[in-house]
């Protein structure tokens, strides 16, 4: 990647005449000054690999034009259906009206999927013009070769901290790998590394430059965590390249930069406003379930025993509950309708588009508690843009944060609109009708009460409305957010390392997340399970190789380390709850956090258990071969 | 083309067929049941798992005239009368498919386990699975639900 910033090198696109696509660069403070008097200053060099997202359903389309209605329906596996339907009436020319896109079950994303890809509108064009059905599947080494892959960065980093382990400045230069072409967020996503590059701490002194470079591979853009993980590496050595200076315990060296608790709303030296945290609370909670120093001690044995164990931290906090629209191209907001049919049960319409993260069922949940019905009644309907007409679809942990947020505004106005008719049968005020457990009754009235099954028959038979209320009991909402969320966490990984070959068994991964209001905490803990795997993956045992002609070498599933299941242990989870002002529930998003927050720990744990070993360059991932070398490093 | 006699799902049937059709061409695209599925063509992800007279097979490396005169079960074939197998059930209990794309073939792989043993501890579940990648729930729920499957009522 560095190769193709130099002069000498060929270009990607000539009439670019650079292969520089964009540098930016941010100053906050005065960096030159305050390195050059801090008394501590480190340097490393971080290598965030490339990563392939590996959904285990690769992509497919199916693309049919009817030209009796002038209708072109495609089936995709994607995360942003009604994006692929704008772009597609756009690139294959015919009228967004009459194009209908459908993403059915889609077996996983993890970003790759919230992206254009050129099978879509081909196989429209193709279908359109030879009036046929037309069907697409990739091939496993297509999905390696043509699916957007993640993260290729390249961090020269440097920190300076007091004596007694407070960070003064940090500078940071980025080089970002784009591969060939720009995707759909491909310059946003390492613009989530600057954004986050300052972590969970208070730090005055910032200098990032960041450049986007074009070179001869597959585009890289959105995979799981897409910037943020970037940062929280970055970040999470630093503190560690700290501890180390000052000769603090890593977690002591957190405590003394964690913005506080009571700081928040917090803005960075950067201009990034934190919503709200407590990164202290995080970390003691984490340490004390970890058993942190018996933890400090066992390790003790083990290096007396000869052992190579060693423990890891990692304190992350990350931006997500994408939007608000004024920093989306294509708007921020989310949609959601209910309809509730005259027997009562409803219809949930969201314009997010699920790839297994549940919101079906915590959606349903939070209207079967809300509306007092049972949860098989309620469907919740997705992913076909003829049935759901507008909507922004799933991706950078928005889920319950955006959509989830539109889904209350509906219930909000459903029962408001039931209230009213309930006051009208019941002849009170609105004001006097209390709605619970799915009853509607005058307050201190119980006795009288009208079930909401009644309410929605009464509205939809509409013989006995209120004379200026329509008949139909039917929400719509756009949810605009007023910000974004900023979960965080803390994770604590244990690993012991084979003095022979370098192999790291990770032994324990210990996690407490915060994503503030949690409506399902069992598919809160399953995303959490599915991103520590996936980050323990970028620790551990993925990596994408090239030879220097540009053919990729890990091309299939016997090339590219998948975690397997027994190269991973059971993870043992806990959380704080910090709500969110930003949204009506006070959720913020749990999609990414595990990847955030895993990849640091386990790294720092591999080191921690190499000492006095470094590795500069840090190159991830951190195999055998990688750690067997630092080991034949003479002790320096 | 060439004649396959076979059980699927208790059913015997027969049909004509190339010599070099996949098992998981056949019992897709001949039989029609897309529950098996397919995550690459190298015999690593699993997600084509199925069961050939008991035994868990990975239906992408096996032609169907393999097949020939042997019990074939998908995950169509696993439950009875409308109900779950206690897999499926547990699987659904436990939380352990977030996209459900491995989920057939990790249900079939964990069905050969308990056939052989039925108390498997962690390591050995997790032993088990080594040829069936999950992206999504990072084994963690699948593990649990095995041993819920597991565990005598």
């Amino acid at each position: 990647m560095e190769a193709a910033t130099r002069d000498d090198t060929p270009l990607v696109h000539r009439a670019l005449g650079t292969n520089v696509s964009f540098t930016r660069t941010l100053v906050a403070g005065d960096p030159t000054e305050a390195f050059a008097s801090a008394p501590v200053v480190r340097r490393q060099r971080l290598v965030n690999q490339r990563l392939v997202p590996v959904a285990l359903e690769a992509r497919c389309v199916i693309a049919d034009y009817d030209p009796g209605p002038d209708k072109l329906t495609v089936i995709t596996s994607t995360q942003i259906p009604h994006t692929i339907r704008a772009l597609l009436a756009k690139v294959v020319a015919i009228p967004e009206h009459r194009v209908r896109v459908i993403a059915p079950e889609v077996g996983g994303g993890f970003g790759a999927k919230a992206n254009f890809y050129p099978e879509e509108p081909l196989l429209a064009y193709l279908s359109r013009r030879l009036l046929r059905r037309i069907k697409w599947t990739e091939t496993r080494t297509e999905a390696f070769q043509a699916t957007t892959h993640g993260r290729d960065q390249l961090c020269d980093l440097e920190v300076a901290a007091d004596a007694g382990g407070r960070l003064l400045a940090l500078r940071a230069t980025i080089h970002q790998d784009l591969g060939a072409y720009h995707q759909l967020f491909s310059p946003h996503v390492s613009g989530g590394t600057t954004a986050m590059i300052t972590g969970c701490y208070a730090v005055d002194h910032v200098e990032v430059t960041l450049k986007g470079v074009f070179t001869n591979k597959t585009p890289t853009d959105a995979y799981r965590g897409a910037g943020r993980p970037e940062a929280t590496l970055i970040i999470e050595r630093a503190m560690e390249l700290i501890a180390d200076g000052v000769g603090k315990d890593a977690a002591e060296v957190r405590r003394l930069n964690f913005i506080p608790a009571d700081a928040f709303p917090f803005e960075t030296a950067i201009g990034i406003r934190y919503d709200s945290g407590n990164y202290q609370g995080a970390l003691d909670k984490l340490l004390a379930n970890a058993d942190y120093t018996a933890l400090r001690a066992e390790q003790e044995r083990a290096r007396r025993e000869g052992r190579l164990m060693g423990i890891g931290l990692c304190n992350y906090v990350e931006m997500c509950g994408f939007g608000p629209s004024t920093m989306m191209s294509s708007g921020g907001w989310e949609t959601c309708e209910i309809e509730v049919r005259g027997s009562g049960t409803v219809v949930v319409k969201t314009g997010l588009k699920p790839t297994g993260q549940g919101e079906e069922t915590a959606f349903a949940q939070i209207v079967a508690d809300r509306l007092g019905v049972s949860l098989d009644d309620v469907e919740v309907i997705h992913g076909d843009t003829d049935l759901v007409g507008e909507g922004i679809g799933t991706f950078g942990s928005r889920g319950m944060a955006v959509g989830g947020s539109a889904l209350m505004r509906c219930v909000d106005t459903i029962r408001t609109k039931a209230r009213r008719i309930a006051a009208h049968l019941l002849e009170v005020h609105t004001d006097d009708v209390v709605f619970e457990d799915g009853k509607l009754h005058p307050t201190g009235a119980p006795a009288v009460a009208r079930s909401f099954g009644e309410i929605a028959r009464t509205a939809h038979v509409a013989t006995d409305l209120p004379p200026d209320l329509e008949p139909g009991l039917t929400a719509v909402h756009y949810y605009e957010p007023t910000g974004l969320t900023f979960p965080f966490g803390a994770h604590l990984a244990v690993v012991e390392i084979d003095r022979e070959t370098g192999w790291v068994t990770l032994k324990r991964h210990v996690a407490v997340d915060d994503c503030g209001t949690i409506i399902n905490p069992t598919i809160v803990e399953g995303q959490v399970h599915g991103g520590i795997a996936q980050g323990v993956g970028q620790a551990l045992f993925e990596t994408t190789i090239y030879d220097e002609f540009g053919q990729l070498l890990t091309g299939s599933l016997m090339d590219y380390a998948v975690p397997k299941a027994s190269l991973l242990p059971s993870f043992e989870l806990d959380r704080t709850v910090t709500s969110t002002p930003v949204n009506p529930l006070g959720a913020k998003g749990i999609g990414e956090a595990g990847t955030i927050g895993s990849t640091p720990a386990v790294v720092n744990a591999v080191l921690d258990a190499l000492r006095p070993y470094a590795m500069d360059p840090l190159t991830l991932p951190l195999t055998p071969e990688r750690v067997w070398r630092a080991l034949q490093q003479a002790a320096p | 083309m060439t004649k396959v006699t076979l059980t699927l799902n208790g059913v015997e049937r027969s049909d004509d067929i190339e010599p070099r059709l996949l098992l998981v061409q056949y019992v897709r695209e001949v039989a029609g049941l897309t529950g098996t599925h397919i995550g690459c063509e190298t015999s690593i992800c699993g997600a084509c798992t199925v069961l050939v007279d008991r035994r868990a097979v990975k239906s992408c490396t096996q032609f169907a005239v393999q097949a020939e005169g042997k019990a074939v079960t998908t995950i169509e074939g696993l439950g009875t009368d409308g109900q779950l197998h206690p897999l499926q059930e547990a699987f659904w209990s436990e939380h352990a498919l977030q996209c459900g794309f491995c989920t057939p073939g990790m249900i079939l792989t964990a069905h050969q386990l308990l056939g052989a043993s039925n108390m498997p501890d962690e390591g050995e579940i997790r032993h088990a699975l080594e040829g069936n990648l999950c992206r999504c729930t990072g084994y963690h729920n699948i593990v649990r639900a095995i041993q819920a499957a597991a565990r005598p009522n």
